[in-house]
């Protein structure tokens, strides 16, 4: 049984701005929960806050509490770096590190962590790269600079980034927005074969995106969760007139 | 249609403006190489680079101790300059905050402005009055302080340009704010820093007046740090101004030999910086 996430009276501002107002969530293991809504309603300040990212933004601020597993990542003792090492994230556009090759890319964050040796994180690099559905494309080229694949295997490659530190939950931040149809395709199918092992958070703004990929949806309107529940349910049944007028493409 | 022309007139008249300024801001530089190596070029032969400088009425000599002079002060200069700048330069753009960056930026800004002989007077008050002699290490000491603002803001200006996002991608991984700054800002911006530091050596490298306050300057060579050492700049101010036609010439030596030693510094870091990012 993979982990999942609750959130219990989480509130988010920047400086004077509150911009995520007494949500309560639970983001179940093993899934995908992908949260929707229109643009500036806070979904992605609250992905950020799942993973302790929100404060790293100047005038960024958070009360209230995450649990993973029996823990909660707010709680006073806890190390923000040793949660976003358990949770990992990736970005609307994709963001290798340049100077860096492929290979070294994929296990950038494995060395922060561990000490392997060369062959220990080819091993992992592999693996990684294999979970990401990259390594076929880049198994020859792994000394090439990251910034030479294209900007869908850059996605690929931050994916896999993530993967490499093996964390148990991992979140994505409108990850196919900066792309073209067939590279999205091919994430969202990666994502169905990600959530056997991880459980997966993604925001989208694109409501089809949700309604294929994701078994659970929230949807976030104006800092709050306006409703939440199984996808199917979200999308044909919403009991919140507020979603309903989202998701007919009445406003957002 | 009279508007479409005035139009396409004024873009071509502004066009050709813009060029012709391009070029104008070119035409020193390439006059003075021409000028530096017509003259220059004539003085330069082997024993100018091997011999000591010959006494006043004898003809020939060189400046072999002008050359490892200047590069004994800049080597100097920049052992205590790079730490200070770098450091102080990650600190504005990574960890300052507030007042205390503000006042930190500003001042190194003044700092960066102070005319580079008060730095002299500067240095020869706290340092050479204090030993009680003119020496290498004063004039070093002078290089450095003119050398960290520079480090400095062109530090704290390359960490500023990379991206938010691979700052976040690092930390999302679980870096700590230390690993990000070392392993991810300073590797990215390193042919950056590179550059700031090579125009900040090139600049204390042709610095005369606080070196002429604090190394003071010596036809042979130097005994040790705490003595006075020459170096180029000096030499072609003392031999510029001399009444000695051959002086003349040797003195165009020196600023040929300058100018070389400058853009091969540069050229050198940017060959280096091209073949670390272009693997």
């Amino acid at each position: 049984m993979l982990h999942g996430m609750k959130v219990r009276d989480l509130n988010a501002w920047y400086n004077d701005n509150h911009v995520l107002k007494n949500i309560n969530l639970h983001l179940m293991g093993g899934k995908i929960t992908a949260l929707i809504g229109p643009s500036g309603c806070g979904k992605s300040t609250f992905i950020r806050c799942l993973n302790r990212m929100h404060e790293v933004i100047r005038g960024g601020r958070v009360r209230g509490e995450v649990w993973l597993e029996g823990e909660n990542i707010y709680g006073r003792r806890v190390d923000a770096v040793m949660i976003r090492r358990r949770i990992g994230m990736v970005f609307q556009k994709p963001n290798p590190f340049p100077t860096m090759s492929i290979l070294e890319n994929a296990v950038s964050g494995v060395c922060l962590h561990e000490s392997l040796n060369t062959n220990g994180l080819a091993e992992r690099a592999e693996e990684a790269l294999r979970q990401a559905a990259l390594w076929e494309e880049v198994k020859y080229r792994l000394d090439d600079p990251a910034v030479s694949l294209s900007g869908g295997q850059q996605q690929r490659l931050c994916i896999a980034r993530a993967l490499a530190v093996k964390p148990e939950v991992l979140l994505m931040d409108e990850p196919c927005s900066a792309l073209d149809p067939a590279s999205t395709l091919r994430i969202e199918e990666l994502m169905a074969e990600l959530k056997k092992t991880y459980t997966v958070i993604i925001v989208t703004h694109n409501m089809q995106q949700a309604a294929r990929v994701a078994d659970h949806t929230a949807f976030v309107y104006q800092g709050e969760v306006v409703e939440d529940g199984p996808t199917s349910e979200i999308f044909t049944a919403p009991k919140d007139p507020r979603t309903e007028g989202y998701i007919t493409g009445r406003f957002g | 249609m009279d508007r479409m022309y005035l139009r396409r007139a004024r873009n071509l008249v502004m066009s050709v403006m813009c060029m012709a300024s391009a070029v104008v801001v070119i035409i020193p530089l390439v006059m003075i190489l021409f000028y530096v190596a017509a003259d220059g070029l004539r003085a330069i032969n082997w024993g100018f680079f091997t011999n000591l400088p010959k006494p006043v009425g004898e003809t020939g000599g060189g400046m072999a101790n002008a050359i490892a002079g200047t590069f004994t002060m800049v080597t100097l200069a920049t052992g205590l300059s790079l730490p200070v700048g770098l450091m102080a330069g990650i600190y504005l753009s990574e960890f300052g905050r507030g007042r205390l960056r503000e006042a930190v930026r500003f001042l190194t800004d003044v700092l960066n402005g102070v005319p580079s002989i008060i730095t002299g007077i500067f240095v020869y008050v706290l340092v050479v009055v204090a030993m009680g002699r003119y020496s290498a290490l004063a004039g070093s000491v002078a290089l450095g302080i003119i050398m960290i603002p520079i480090i400095t803001r062109s530090t704290e200006e390359m960490l500023r340009m990379v991206p938010k996002s691979l700052r976040e991608a690092s930390l999302a991984l679980g870096a700590t704010e230390q690993q990000t700054v070392v392993k991810i800002v300073l590797r990215s911006a390193s042919g950056g820093i590179v550059t700031g530091v090579m125009l900040a050596v090139a600049r204390a490298a042709g610095e005369t007046a606080p070196v002429l306050f604090t190394a003071l300057n010596n036809r042979y060579w130097n005994q040790g740090l705490d003595q006075p050492i020459a170096s180029l700049a000096v030499f072609i101010y003392t031999y510029g101004i001399s009444p000695f036609e051959d002086w003349h010439s040797q003195a165009w030596g020196a600023a040929l030999v300058l100018v070389v030693m400058v853009l091969f510094l540069n050229i050198t870091a940017r060959l280096v910086v091209r073949a670390r990012q272009g693997r």
